[in-house]
Formats: structure tokens, C-alpha cells, sequence
């Protein structure tokens, strides 16, 4: 989230779309039934499906499953067109007045630079900005020059009719307009509006750039920075956002520091690349310090190990020869027979990875498979037939599997990041049973032994595991604290920051401000710098207080960056320091400081004449709504079809087949043939959770069990008609990949939508059954799934496919 | 709750105690802001220590299917579509309604099986439940169930032990949008007062709350957006009333039972005057003939202390 959750409470304005957050987050939910009865908020819902957060929504309106961008784009058309932005936001804030290369160009459906053969944009040298001989961005502050920022994007959304969205997404056109309206009343400085999003955004081929579209809307809106605005990614576990903050991706370090690829072995340049300079005079560009971080994880890791002449550690690190090894990937290469183990933690893939019956295959081929979690999950009994819900051929299956029963959250204490990067320390309710240990016992042990043998046997580039730093006091169980002190940061010698002040080595820093690129501090992950000060754990704070009643209460855990609550939040202000309006006020400029009921994300003593910009991160210190060349798609989100279409073309493109689904999406060769066709597989299908359950976990608990005991799949009435479906009978579903059956819901929920004029039936399937637990067993839902994926996350495009269905 | 707090038993009647003043309690369910999340559902399972079957789907979102001895509460979703064609989806938490007039208190033949505590909650006391399933037949809102193991009946509580000890129902404290409120019966309606102001200002012009008087008023009630036609919440009765069988029962079969059973007391004591006791055999032991604990159903035992000589002792 840009914003956080007690946040939403300062909203006028909800929309929930791309998501199910009464379902989904029914406790974080709280915040918008807040903002309804203290901020008379409205809450508009758009789903494929009326759901639980729809009941409660005061308008619903029905999207085809994958035509977001449509959405989106109409409304950013819209805002354009009749003139609904935040002038002097956009203006200052943004990017509107860079002017584009020459290069850069966009027709039927393609970018600049498109490899038909690669199928990527494998020349990106006309995504970017004009630079002028002084070294910064060329400007044009009139907005009239055709290939500023402003002319392009409003060229490039014109296409995008209300008429037109509306027959992309199956939305009525009096619906999108009235929705559209309500939206562009928040481009007043007092008004703003929230965007709740989840999985129902990111699980597509598009889903990337799903999400960008709705960041212009709000930059357009000037809702970014703000109270009760920004982009809100409610995520799905309770601690998802701290795996992503260390290194989610297979390319990414802790903290966003990003893996060198096999071509960047030079340390020096591995950095400068990194570290940007200002695009535009004045600007922070934060990113300039990467070195600093850099060098600080290295010193975390390696200690004493990591020195100058080892360029810190640099040549430890793995280098990547391709973009990284994602999990798509890793799968792709395991059924390629190039894997031969592997350790799944917390983790069960052929539940939540898509096609499963290519997961299973692909485990089928492992030498030995580990899984460690604190559940008997159904990819550690891949091999078993459980008839015809996992109906494998036992003595085929030769990989070895070792179960290491695990402890759960409850049952350690730690941290956990929420969606709002609040870091919240907790403690352990009961102890683990039977053999469970906790997943740093696992790893710890496995570690020692492995450079034991190491040390005994040596081996291909043993440095990397011998050269680590382990101070631990019990190296075979590392504590939480010992764990968070670490990625907080500590004084190697005795640094001195920038304020003069002295920090003796051994002790915490105060945060990444005093970070060094010398060797002199340590760091696990600069992000988290000042989550546990001199002071103590600032995550386990439970102070809620609130002076300035803005629902910001800086007293509760710790937000990364810095205690930070708003991401951005230099933008609350306008150009002169002060907050664009009374009710909305975060930080402001007090004649010699900048400060307020946030923690300025901003230099603290930049007064508003230096120019600074609040998109610090950004060389260019304002915000993009042209993303140079860092999407795999282009610069500005485009329409594409999912890849399983139930209408055959995309209505932008027509007659460029290239560009009905997204040109630049993760397919692998071997999947081209498990896609469907709208003539064998006529129905839009996505997939989702429901309240009642917790992904394939709570299947185990039977409270849950009782209140959702049986796997169904919701079909619309008039479908239902169609096919002779009653309520509550049994229906087989079926794609190219496979099949499942389940009970038919019957619901009003569901309409048909006209597409493309065509009549589009969508069928919902939820997903929380599987073949152990204690709910009555049934398919996993991801055998209907896809095996491809976003360009830029690799995340499958769960959320849509097609499929047919039968009466059984 | 102590037996100070108790304001009614059923068929009993000896006068309650009316020492201790206590505020009547309420709890108030938003349907406006109910988003179905069964966590009440689940709350209430956990703290009553209640499991009831892994059941099937039956087309719907109900789960389980209906109330049970061991689902006490349970969410009942309604897809309804407006007279403009607006489509909702009204959800409704079941279970209890505490009526200040409780039917099935005034059904119940068994003494102290059913009471009512002075803070407007009534409790089932499974001690004494003989599994009749009068109360049943009382309830207007079809709310108890007789449990197939011990063939008592049961409901929910409001939760009268945590409430007893100044704790708010389980229900209340896990709610996580706040649809589910509890206070005093005074508080609960000055909320849902605001509530209807809010939802009026939505378009919702037949907002309102329900606490029906045909039985007394209630002390769960609910907001409803469309409080014109409360049975389109999965049947919420427009206007609950006591079956007419406990009237009848109360009313006109209850002094003819009463008739005849008084007056096969007569009958058998004048049998006993002119026939004499009944010869038995000394292992067997001759029942007692007082007639005032075996000839009287106790359900219509009616004591008047103002009528010295009515049944019962005279109180000093």
C-alpha cells in the first residue's frame, strides 16, 4: 500500500475493484465501514462477480474478468477530456512536460522495438526521456509540445471511448459514466479517493500494468501522497509484504536491491548503474545511496569477510544469466528434467501454482523433494492417488519426499509486514507440536551442515557459503531478535552521521540515513533500518495515539521507510509547503522543517523554494506516467485480451494479431498447445478465495470446514437456465488442461455481459479445496489455471480463462 | 447470572426475586454493514465450545444449513432485486431474538427450563429441559433446536456468561466491520437511530430498525435497509407474534385440562373415600396421593399470594 489501513479511513471516495476486500480482509475492512460512517464516504464496487464487498458497496457495476486497462483507460480519457485533473498537482508533481525520444512510438497495438521472433521489446532505446546537453530532461512546462508527456498520453488514451470501454468490459455505458463521474469529483484538493486492489489485479498476463493504470488515475487525481488516497495492494498473507521486502523475486536482494546479471562483473559499475543522478536540477534521487545499502547488506552477511579489496563481498554474490529464475521458470526447467531437487517452504505449488497437472508431472521427474511447512499439504502427497482428485499413477513417481513439519506464526515470535509495511513484532501463543521446528532451526541446521561439508570437501565456489558471517549465539537457532536487530543495522566501528552524532560501533543505528558505503555499518535489509534502535524494538510499540486525529498513530509498530505511514507524502503539500486542503493535511513546511501528522517521506530541511520534488525515488523526483523502459510492455498500459479470450481479438486491434493478448507475456513454447479456444471453451472463468477459508490452510481446521465444507462453483441464472443447472447440483468444468466438478451456485450475482456484441457468461470457481484436510475433498482449482504469466512479475493470470461446463 | 437476576421461569410461579436493578441489554445487528464473513458464526462455535457436522453445499452460501443444537448462530443470504432492478445481496445473522415476550418461556411445561434474566436475556437451562419442544412451537422466529444426543433443547445464550461477568457476546467482539454492537437496549437504539439517518441519506428510504412489539420488543434487533419488509431477510417475520397454540394452550385447553384433571382428582378422591386405598403388595410402595404435586400440571400452577387458601401455603 502507498497508504495503510487505518488510513482508508480518510477516504471520500472507495473503490474497490480488482479485489474482494469485505471477503478477502474482512478485519482490515473495518477501515472503510469507518470512512462511510465518520467521512460519509461512498463505496463503489466493480467485480466480475457481486460480492460480499458489493453487498455492502453503495454502486456495483459488472466487468469482464482481464478488460481493466479498458476501464481505466476510458477514465483516464475522461479525466483528460473534460478537464477533471488536479491542475497544479499534475503539473508540478508529474512528468506531463518530459519530452519523449523521438524514437518512441506506438502503433496497432505495438511499442518501438518489438521482437516478433523473441516475442519481447528487445530495443527499449526509445523509451525515455529527451536529454539535453546540460544532463537533465528536457521540459516543456506548456504542455504543448507533441511529445511531452501530456501530448502522448492523451493521444494515446483517446482511443479509449467510453462506447469503446464499455464494449471491452461488458459494462453498461450509463454504469461507467456514473462511476466515472463520482471518480473525477476527486480532483479537488479536498477530495479523495482510495483504491483497494489484490489479486484480482495482479493475477493477469497485464496485471503489472493493470496496476499502473490506476496509479495515473490517481496522479491524475493528485490522490497520490494524500490522505485517503494512493494505490492499496491489500495483500495475501499476513507477512507477503515482508517476503517481497526481502527478496521475493529470484533477482531481487533485500530491500529492492536488485542480483547483477552475469554481464555486470564489475563491481563499480554494478553500482553506478544503481545509483542515478538527478534527471532534473534540484531533485534528490534517492536511489544515489544504493551504494550505501549495498555495501551494508554485504557486511551483514559476510562481516569481516567482506572488505575493500573483495569489492565487499561482490564477487560472493551469484550473478544471473538470464532475468531470474522465477518459480514459472523453475517448473518450466524441472519438467525439462533440468532440476533435480527441490525445498518447498511454505509453500504448495501444485495447489497454487496454475495447471496442475504440469506441476505434478514436472515434480514427478525430482530426484528428492523437501517441503517444510507446518501442514500435511497435497504437494507433499503429489504422489498419491486420491482418486479422481489427484489421480497419479503411484509406482511411476520415484521422487523422494521428506516432510519437515514446521512451527507456524503462532507459534514463534517475530515480525510480520503487513500490507501498510507496518513491521509487528508479535509473540508466541503455544508452543509446536510433536517435532515441528521453526523454519530458521531448519535452515540454520541445513547451513551448518552444508559448509561443514564445505569446509571438509570443498567445491564449486565454496567461498560464497564458507565467507558467511554467523554470529548467532546458538548458531543452530539464530533468535528473532538476534534476526531483526541485524536487518535493522549496526555500527561496525564508530561511525559518525550526518548530524554530527556518534554511534560506537556495536550499537544500532537510527536508520539508513546513517548507512555507510565504507565498511562501517552493517545492515540486512536498509528498508527496515530503524525498526530496532538504541532504543529497543521499535515493532513491538503498541501505542495507539492519535493527536491530530489524521489516523496516522505513529506510536503503533514501526512503518518502513523511517516510521513513514504515506509513501509520497511530500505531495500532501503543494508547491508552497502548505496542504492542498485543511481536512487532508499530512506534512507540511513550519519556515524550517518539513513535518506534521506523518513522518516526512521527503529531506526534512529541503524548503519548498529548493525546488525538490516528492517523488524522491525518482531521478526525476516527480512521478511517471510514461515508464520509460521499466515494463515489459511499454510505457503506457495498453488493452490486451487474456491469453485465453472468450471473444478471439482484441476490439483495439482488430486485425493485428500480434497484439490481442500482451505481446511481451511470460509464455513458455511447451504451453502454447494447453490453451483453449472460445469455440471449444466458450465461458470466462476466474478464481478466487472465499472469507470462510485462508487459502489451502484453514481447509485443516474443522470451524472452517463447517461454515464452507464443500467445493462449488458459482454460475449465473440465465447460464444456468441455458444448461439445465439447478442449484446445488454437480457440475463438471473443463478446459484445455483438465477438468473438475464441484456443486453448482446458482446466483443472480452473475450476469451476462455484452462483449464485443457477444454475450460473455462468466463463471467464478473458488479454490480452497484439495485432497487433504478436513472439508469434503475435491479438485484443486488451479488445474484449470494457465501456465503463463506477466511479463514483468511472472505471476499467472489465475483470474482468466476459459472454460466449458456440464451438468453431470 | 445469579438467581437474584432471574425475572421469570417457566412453568413456575413463585414471584421473582426483584432486588437487583439491571439495565436491559440489546444487541444490535447492521444488516447495512454485514458483509457475511461468518466470523460471529465461528466466535460463536470457539467460545460455546460448539462442533456441528462437516456438511455439504447446497447451492447457496448457507453454511451449515440451518440452526442445530450446535450452531447457534448462522448467516442467511438473500439475493434480492429492487423494484429498479438494483441487485442485493441481504444478509442476515440468525439466531436469537431475546424476546421481552418469549414464547417459548410461556410454552414451556418444564419448571425453570426456560428463565429470563432481568437484563432482557433469555436462557435455556438444559437441567431441566424434558425435550418437549414446546418451546419450539412458542418461538415465532423458529429458533430452538432439540440436540439428537441428549434430546435437550438449545439456543443461543446472548452469551449470559460473558455478559454476566461485563464481557460483550462473543458475536460483539469478534465482528470486524462493528455490524454486530451491544449495550444497553437504550444505547443499541439511539445507534441504530444514527445508522437510519445515514442510510436514509444513501437512498435507503424505508431504513429502519426491528425490535417487534408483537412480542414485546426484542433484545437482539436488527437495522434493515428495507424495514418495510423485514420477510425478504430470509423470512423475518413482519410482525412476530406468540403461536396461537401457546395462547390456546394458556388460554382455553389449559383450564379444560385443568378441569379434567381436577376433576380426576376428585374423582379419585372419592374413590379413595368410598373404595379405600388400593391393596399392594408390601414391596411395592403405594404412591402418594397428594394431589397437589401429582394431579397439577405444574405449567399451570397458579399461585396468588393475594388470595389467602389459594393453592400453596399462605406467605406471611
Amino acid at each position: 500500500m502507498t497508504n495503510h489501513w487505518t488510513d482508508i479511513a480518510n477516504a471520500n471516495l472507495i473503490l474497490v475493484m480488482g479485489g474482494n476486500a469485505a471477503e478477502a480482509h474482512p478485519c482490515g475492512f473495518k477501515w472503510v465501514t469507518e470512512a462511510k460512517a465518520h467521512n460519509k464516504a461512498r463505496l463503489i464496487v466493480v467485480d466480475p462477480r457481486f460480492t460480499r464487498t458489493a453487498s455492502v458497496a453503495d454502486y456495483y457495476a459488472p466487468i469482464r474478468t482481464g478488460s481493466d486497462i479498458a476501464f481505466m483507460g476510458g477514465l483516464i480519457n475522461f479525466l483528460l477530456s473534460n478537464d477533471k485533473i488536479q491542475h497544479e498537482y499534475v503539473r508540478n508533481y508529474t512528468d506531463v512536460s518530459f519530452i519523449v525520444k523521438a524514437g518512441f512510438s506506438f502503433e496497432d497495438g505495438l511499442f518501438s522495438g518489438y521482437d516478433a521472433a523473441k516475442r519481447s521489446y528487445t530495443d527499449k532505446s526509445g523509451w525515455g526521456y529527451e536529454i539535453g546537453e546540460d544532463g537533465f530532461a528536457k521540459v516543456d512546462p506548456t504542455l504543448q509540445d507533441p511529445r511531452c508527456v501530456y501530448q502522448l498520453m492523451k493521444q494515446h488514451y483517446s482511443r479509449y471511448t467510453l462506447e469503446l470501454a464499455s464494449q471491452i468490459c461488458g459494462m453498461p455505458a450509463d454504469s461507467m459514466r456514473k462511476i466515472w463521474e463520482e471518480i473525477a469529483t476527486c480532483s479537488q484538493p479536498g477530495k479523495t479517493m482510495t483504491i483497494l486492489y489484490a489479486l484480482g489485479w495482479t493475477q493477469h498476463s497485464i496485471g503489472s500494468q493493470i496496476i499502473r493504470s490506476a496509479a495515473m488515475v490517481q496522479l491524475l487525481l493528485g490522490n497520490v501522497g494524500m490522505p485517503g488516497g494512493g494505490v492499496n495492494a491489500l495483500r495475501g498473507h499476513s507477512n507477503i509484504q515482508g517476503l517481497t521486502d526481502l527478496g521475493l523475486l529470484s533477482n531481487l536482494l533485500p530491500g529492492y536491491l536488485t542480483l547483477p546479471a552475469d554481464a555486470e562483473q564489475d563491481y563499480n559499475a554494478y553500482i553506478a548503474k544503481r545509483a542515478p543522478k538527478a534527471l532534473r536540477p534540484g531533485q534528490l534521487s534517492y536511489w544515489q545511496n544504493y551504494g550505501k545499502f549495498h555495501v551494508s547488506l554485504m557486511k551483514a552477511w559476510y562481516g569481516a569477510n567482506a572488505t575493500v579489496e573483495n569489492n565487499w563481498g561482490y564477487d560472493y554474490l551469484p550473478k544471473l544469466d538470464i532475468p531470474g529464475y522465477d518459480v514459472l521458470k523453475m517448473f518450466d526447467m524441472m519438467a525439462k528434467d533440468q532440476v533435480n531437487g527441490y525445498f518447498c517452504q511454505g509453500f504448495n505449488p501444485i495447489a497454487a501454482l496454475p495447471d496442475k497437472n504440469r506441476v505434478t508431472a514436472a515434480l514427478s521427474k525430482l530426484k528428492w523433494l523437501v517441503v517444510m511447512d507446518p501442514l500435511a499439504t497435497e504437494t507433499s502427497e503429489f504422489w498419491r492417488n486420491a482418486g479422481p482428485f489427484n489421480d497419479v499413477e503411484t509406482a511411476s513417481i520415484q521422487t523422494e519426499v521428506i516432510r519437515l513439519p514446521t512451527t507456524c506464526f503462532a507459534e514463534e515470535d517475530g515480525s510480520l509486514v503487513n500490507s501498510s509495511r507496518w513491521l509487528q513484532w508479535h509473540w508466541k501463543g503455544a508452543e509446536g507440536p510433536g517435532q515441528a521446528r521453526t523454519d530458521v532451526r531448519i535452515m540454520s541446521e541445513l547451513f551448518l551442515r552444508l559448509r561443514e561439508r564445505y569446509q571438509r570437501d570443498g567445491g564449486a565456489w565454496a567461498e560464497s557459503i564458507l565467507k558467511l558471517n554467523w554470529p548467532y549465539k546458538v548458531p543452530e537457532e539464530p533468535t528473532p531478535e538476534e534476526i531483526a536487530k541485524e536487518f535493522s543495522g549496526y555500527a561496525v566501528a564508530d561511525v559518525t552521521d550526518a548530524s554530527g552524532a556518534l554511534v560506537k560501533a556495536g550499537q544500532q543505528l537510527a536508520g539508513f540515513a546513517q548507512l555507510k558505503d565504507d565498511g562501517s555499518t552493517a545492515s540486512g535489509c536498509w528498508i527496515f533500518s530503524g525498526s530496532w534502535t538504541e532504543q529497543g524494538n521499535q515493532m513491538a510499540r503498541r501505542d495507539n495515539a492519535d493527536p491530530y486525529g489524521m489516523k496516522q498513530n505513529l506510536g503503533w509498530a514501526w512503518a518502513w521507510p523511517m516510521n513513514r505511514r504515506i509513501l509520497y507524502n511530500r505531495a500532501s503539500a503543494d508547491p508552497q509547503g502548505k496542504p492542498w486542503a485543511p481536512n487532508k493535511r499530512l506534512v507540511w513546511w513550519n519556515g524550517k522543517a518539513w513535518g506534521g501528522t506523518d513522518v516526512p517521506d521527503f529531506k526534512v530541511d529541503a524548503a519548498p523554494e529548493s525546488g525538490m520534488n516528492p517523488f524522491i525515488m525518482n531521478p526525476e523526483g516527480v512521478a511517471r506516467f510514461f515508464a520509460l523502459d521499466k515494463m515489459a510492455e511499454g510505457p503506457f498500459p495498453e488493452h490486451y485480451e487474456p491469453f485465453e479470450t472468450p471473444i478471439g481479438i482484441n476490439p483495439l486491434h482488430p486485425n493485428n494479431k500480434q497484439a490481442t493478448s500482451n505481446p511481451a507475456g511470460r509464455v513458455f513454447d511447451s504451453v502454447w498447445d494447453s490453451l483453449g479456444q472460445a469455440k471449444d471453451f466458450p465461458y470466462a472463468a476466474t478464481s478466487y478465495r472465499l472469507t470462510e477459508h485462508f487459502h489451502f490452510w484453514t481447509k485443516h481446521c474443522p470451524i472452517n470446514a463447517v461454515t464452507q465444507p464443500e467445493q462449488f462453483v458459482e454460475i449465473g441464472e440465465a447460464l444456468a437456465k441455458e444448461k439445465g443447472i439447478a442449484a446445488g447440483d454437480r457440475v463438471r468444468v473443463s478446459c484445455k488442461r483438465g477438468h473438475i466438478e464441484a456443486v453448482a451456485v446458482v446466483t443472480k450475482r452473475i450476469r451476462p455481459l455484452q462483449v464485443n456484441n457477444q454475450t460473455v457468461h462468466q463463471i467464478g470457481i473458488p479454490l480452497h479445496w484439495g485432497f487433504t484436510g478436513v472439508t469434503r475433498h475435491g479438485y484443486l482449482t488451479n488445474t484449470l489455471v494457465p501456465f503463463l504469466g506477466d511479463g514483468n512479475t511472472q505471476t499467472p493470470e489465475s483470474k482468466s480463462f476459459l472454460v466449458n461446463v456440464e451438468k453431470i | 447470572m445469579a438467581s437474584q437476576d432471574i425475572i421469570a421461569r417457566s412453568a413456575t410461579t413463585t414471584a421473582p426475586s426483584s432486588i437487583r436493578q439491571q439495565e436491559e441489554v440489546a444487541k444490535l445487528i447492521d444488516t447495512t454493514k454485514c458483509i457475511g464473513c461468518k466470523a460471529c458464526q465461528v466466535a460463536c462455535s470457539e467460545w460455546n465450545e460448539l462442533r456441528d457436522e462437516v456438511g455439504h453445499n447446497h447451492g447457496t452460501y448457507d453454511n451449515p444449513q440451518d440452526l442445530s443444537a450446535e450452531t447457534w448462530t448462522l448467516m442467511r443470504f438473500t439475493e434480492h432485486e429492487t423494484s429498479e432492478g438494483n441487485l442485493e445481496w441481504l444478509i442476515r445473522k440468525d439466531g436469537c431474538m431475546h424476546c421481552a415476550d418469549p414464547g417459548c418461556l410461556k410454552a414451556c411445561p418444564s419448571p425453570g427450563a426456560i428463565i429470563k434474566h432481568a437484563n432482557g436475556i433469555v436462557d435455556f437451562n438444559q437441567d431441566h429441559c424434558i425435550g418437549c419442544g414446546y418451546c419450539i412451537t412458542g418461538c415465532p422466529f423458529n429458533i430452538p433446536r432439540i440436540s439428537q444426543k441428549d434430546h435437550k433443547a438449545y439456543k443461543c445464550t446472548l452469551c449470559s456468561d460473558r455478559v454476566s461477568v461485563g464481557l460483550e457476546p462473543a458475536c460483539v467482539k469478534t465482528c470486524p466491520t462493528g455490524a454486530i454492537v451491544f449495550g444497553t437496549k437504550q444505547d443499541m437504539k439511539e445507534h441504530a437511530a444514527e445508522r437510519i439517518v445515514d442510510l436514509k441519506s444513501r437512498g435507503f428510504d424505508n431504513a429502519g430498525l426491528y425490535d417487534p412489539d408483537g412480542v414485546g420488543g426484542t433484545h437482539v434487533m436488527y437495522v434493515l435497509h428495507h424495514a418495510d419488509t423485514p420477510r425478504i431477510y430470509a423470512g423475518l417475520p413482519d410482525q412476530p407474534i406468540i403461536s396461537p397454540l401457546v395462547g390456546l394452550w394458556k388460554g382455553v385447553t389449559k383450564p379444560l385440562a385443568l378441569l379434567a384433571m381436577g376433576a380426576a382428582v376428585l374423582a379419585g378422591f372419592f374413590h379413595y373415600v368410598r373404595v379405600g386405598p388400593q391393596r399392594v403388595e408390601e414391596d411395592e410402595h403405594p404412591s402418594p396421593p397428594d394431589a397437589s404435586v401429582h394431579v397439577v400440571d405444574p405449567a399451570v400452577h397458579v399461585y396468588d399470594p393475594n388470595r389467602p387458601g389459594g393453592q400453596g401455603e399462605e406467605r406471611p
